[in-house]
């Protein structure tokens, strides 16, 4: 489990889920980057911008 | 061999190929672009042989693809393969001179010469930014007072690439378009990709648009090879619309999403890309 950083609500981390990866807070909505698994510690992910695609 | 993944963030995508790799015996170096600092005027000798290009911004892609293909690495996609599928300005013109049915298009550098390419191509036409996917300011310009909406609004946005215009002729579709998977020489599975209520005039899934099985006949086959082969043999996903006069490529995208595309087909995608990257090799 690990604290959303915009509304403190909490977030289940399944297992599997790797760093980099985008979750969603289920309070809030908010979109966060997972920056390390051991500890968990999550970030607002980066905003997308002009040129992401694929 | 070593295999690297260069990433922006690890999206459904990235994640279904760090999984399939594990499966088949490939342990990605994880390349984070947004912690990566290149070491640029030092050419590493350990890179690893094989990369994956997966980051999310083109920019990037191209700075990143350039070092470590000066270190040796063959990343995948290529950087000639990215300069011209990221650009939708240089797809076209090389779609056009490999003999590939493509949209009518022109490229103008300023509004005044924009609204003239609006008056060569009719009413409705379409504008899209060279760089950029998810259809994100795709419009369809439907009378000369939409044209001069839409161009007057890039003219006054801070971006220079605003202010290249790519204007292309609109062609009638039914519904739906086609996304084809092109691994190596081989066109793995193609969707349709099915207007929807929520996706509008687009046909995007991520803009809500339907994917469906799309049977790959010979004629499309040939049609999204010779797509395929304006530029290095990698992997792609290529745009198709089925026109009154035939098929029509309008796009190669280089870092093609399947996310939605492997449950319609029924094709492993993700396991067909970290097979064929295994049968790849250092430049």
């Amino acid at each position: 489990m690990a604290e959303c950083p915009e509304c403190a609500g909490t977030i289940a981390i399944k297992e599997g889920t790797e760093v980099g990866e985008i979750l969603s807070c289920p309070d809030c909505g908010s979109k966060l980057e997972v920056r390390s698994l051991n500890p968990v510690q999550l970030e607002k992910a980066p905003e997308v911008q002009e040129d992401w695609g694929e | 061999m070593r295999f690297g993944l260069i990433y922006t963030i690890i999206t459904p995508e990235n994640k279904l190929l760090i999984e399939e790799g594990k499966k088949q015996g490939v342990e990605f170096e994880r390349i984070s672009d947004s912690e990566a600092l290149l070491p640029i005027t030092h050419v590493q000798k350990d890179a690893p042989e094989v990369i994956l290009q997966r980051s999310s911004s083109f920019t990037r892609t191209l700075y990143s693809t350039h070092y470590f293909e000066q270190c040796g690495s063959r990343v995948i996609n290529s950087l000639r393969a990215q300069q011209i599928c990221g650009d939708k300005a240089y797809s076209s013109t090389m779609l056009a001179k490999a003999g590939v049915p493509t949209p009518r298009t022109y490229v103008a550098f300023t509004a005044e010469s924009a609204l003239k390419a609006v008056e060569k191509l009719g009413y409705p036409c379409v504008i899209k930014p060279t760089v950029g996917s998810w259809a994100r300011m795709v419009n369809r310009l439907n009378d000369r007072d939409s044209a001069e909406a839409v161009i007057e609004s890039r003219e006054v946005m801070g971006s220079a690439w605003q202010q290249i215009y790519y204007l292309q002729e609109h062609i009638e579709k039914p519904g739906r378009d086609i996304r084809a998977f092109v691994i190596g020489d081989e066109v793995v599975c193609a969707i349709y990709r099915i207007s929807t209520e929520k996706s509008g005039w687009l046909t995007n899934t991520g803009r809500g648009g339907k994917a469906e099985n799309c049977p790959i006949t010979p004629e499309l086959r040939e049609i999204i090879l010779k797509a395929a082969k304006i530029t290095d043999e990698g992997i792609y996903g290529v745009d198709v619309m089925e026109s009154k006069n035939g098929f029509v490529v309008h796009e190669i995208n280089h870092t093609t999403e399947f996310r939605n595309s492997s449950a319609p087909t029924g094709v492993n995608i993700p396991a067909k890309m970290i097979t064929w990257l295994k049968k790849q090799s250092k430049r």
